[in-house]
């Protein structure tokens, strides 16, 4: 079995997500390479051919692939897939925007967010926002597989791989990237902070997560938002934490005003330790909380910052 | 310019599932249903284009059984002009909708198709990407904003980092995020004019296409469940446990 690993990147880090990845690829078993799909990306490429237990990092490196456009990098996935059974990348922006299209171009389904690797062929994963857990059987000979990074615990980065670039460019000519307009942040992604601190409709505006800054700065925490913040127009898209945002699983998850609708849930459900302020007693957030608070979030928050 | 909008009939989003007891999937015995949230968006946002001058026609688009009429009628009454479903009895895989939607693509040649980003019962997020790669045509996932602009649609979209806006010839396919629009209700004079809108009954079975699944379902289990905590008094209680009990913090 051989199995291709699309990195995720942004053209000089290597998202931590790509070395849980490694470990969903390790459980099915083979030879790993690494795909590094970019634009002067080769610290990405030297980072990657660190990661342990892979064969090879292959690069391919042209301003055709810069923004990693899902219509470009599709064909090249495709192409290089002949000489794998297996091809993964991690359930984030990237890697659901364009595997689906290599998926129908190899014309397999696609096993999408698996969170566990049963055998080979099986694999877990969750539907219904996570209210429902399916293990399902793929039956196509090459499988398009992308993994939710929460499932797995990282590879180790002290190993040694050979870098081979490519250097066959693909350029589908259909599409452009014009703009990015992307959040500059001080703070720890929240896809890999080990504390993250959310807060829903009851923060009342966007100047009020002002108040997180300081417990965040104590911490070491990312911040986050439910939907209904990020509806209510308090805090950027980035920042949604649920079902169809980011899927996180810190080892301490703070979720301040808010209710906890299902949606939310599936995003923040798997955290190893789940606290909740919120004034009313009958709200949801309560009943998946290890530790909760029934209080006034600006008399709690300020209070919270202080006593750490 | 045509806009073709496939919707998908789901668990209405309110109702919380629950697994069947002998594990072979949800139970979706007499559970309220309706069209999948980011499907209304989507309908929504081909409404506004033929409102604002830019589109000429809306069809609305489903693949399942005679249920599904129901939510193309509904998207009728939220403004579609005309409505086609797919006949079939099988729970196809993604990929196998993506190649009956080609076949619908090739027959009506629309400028843009706008999918909603996931359906939120299976939540595989890949229809509209594959119906991109099987009809060559570039994609704009996650939209939260959606401009054409002559022979091309700039769309911003919803990524990791932030806002990404990326260009594309037309036609092109769109899938929608949360942000893109808030769907209307239908009115009930609009839902008495959608009953007389042509609603098109085709079959899965003669588009000569081989719809055997490529995935089996094995199980479905509840998640593992977690277990109400504590309620604590203070914040000074909250950090002590949070130091000594769960250790999560020093």
């Amino acid at each position: 079995m051989s199995i291709l690993v699309y990195a995720e990147h942004d053209n000089s880090v290597l998202k931590a997500d790509t070395l849980k990845t490694v470990a969903a690829a390790q459980k099915i078993g083979g030879d790993i390479t690494i795909l590094v799909v970019g634009h002067n990306c080769q610290t990405v490429a030297e980072k990657a051919a660190k990661v342990n237990g892979i064969t090879k990092v292959v690069v391919a490196d042209s301003a055709a692939y810069e923004h990693q456009l899902a219509e470009n990098v599709s064909l090249l996935v495709s192409e290089l897939a002949a000489d794998y059974s297996v091809v993964m990348a991690t359930a984030l922006t990237t890697g659901k925007n364009f595997m689906p299209r290599v998926a129908a171009l190899l014309d397999v389904a696609q096993i999408s967010d698996i969170i566990a690797v049963e055998s080979a062929d099986t694999f877990v994963r969750p539907i219904y926002a996570g209210n429902a857990i399916a293990t399902v059987q793929s039956l196509d000979a090459k499988k398009v597989i992308t993994v939710r990074s929460t499932g797995f615990n990282p590879v180790a980065c002290d190993g040694s791989a050979g870098i081979t670039s490519l250097d066959n460019v693909i350029n589908a000519g259909i599409s452009s990237h014009v703009s990015d307009e992307l959040t500059v942040s001080e703070r720890p992604d929240l896809g890999v902070a080990s504390v993250v601190i959310s807060g829903g409709r009851g923060m009342q505006n966007g100047d009020n997560f002002k108040l997180f800054d300081g417990i965040a700065d104590k911490l070491g925490a990312a911040i986050g938002a439910s939907r209904a913040a990020v509806d209510a127009g308090f805090v950027p898209n980035d920042m949604q934490v649920g079902q169809t945002g980011k899927i996180v699983a810190p080892d301490l998850y703070i979720a301040v005003g808010i209710s906890g609708a299902i949606q939310h849930l599936a995003g923040m459900k798997d955290s190893k330790v789940i606290v909740a302020i919120n004034k009313d007693p009958e709200a949801p957030i309560f009943q998946v909380a290890d530790y909760g608070i029934v209080a006034d979030l600006f008399e709690a928050l300020p209070e919270l910052e202080n006593a750490l | 310019m045509k806009v073709l909008v496939p919707i998908k009939r789901v668990i209405d989003y309110n109702v919380k599932v629950r697994v069947k007891s002998d594990n072979s999937n949800v139970d979706l015995a007499n559970v309220k249903m309706a069209i999948n949230p980011f499907c209304e968006i989507a309908v929504e946002e081909a409404v506004r284009l033929k409102e604002a001058g830019t589109a000429t026609e809306v069809i609305v688009i489903s693949i399942g059984d005679k249920n599904c009429q129901e939510q193309l009628r509904t998207a009728l009454a939220l403004g579609a002009d005309r409505a086609i479903q797919i006949e079939t009895d099988q729970n196809l895989d993604a990929l196998n909708i993506a190649k009956l939607l080609q076949k619908i693509v090739e027959e009506e040649q629309p400028q843009l198709v706008i999918l909603g980003k996931q359906s939120i019962d299976s939540d595989n997020n890949q229809t509209g990407q594959m119906l991109a790669a099987l009809t060559g045509l570039a994609q704009g996932t996650f939209a939260s904003e959606v401009k054409v602009e002559g022979e091309k649609v700039n769309i911003t979209r919803e990524v990791d980092g932030g806002l990404q806006t990326v260009s594309l010839n037309l036609p092109a396919i769109v899938t929608t995020d949360l942000r893109l629009n808030e769907p209307r209700y239908a009115s009930l004079p609009n839902i008495m004019k959608a009953k007389r809108k042509p609603l098109e009954v085709k079959s899965a079975a003669d588009f000569g296409i081989d719809l055997t699944a490529r995935t089996i379902l094995l199980k479905v289990t509840p998640p593992r469940e977690r277990e109400a905590g504590i309620i604590v008094e203070s914040i000074d209680e909250l950090v002590e446990k949070l130091k000594n009990e769960a250790k999560v913090i020093s």
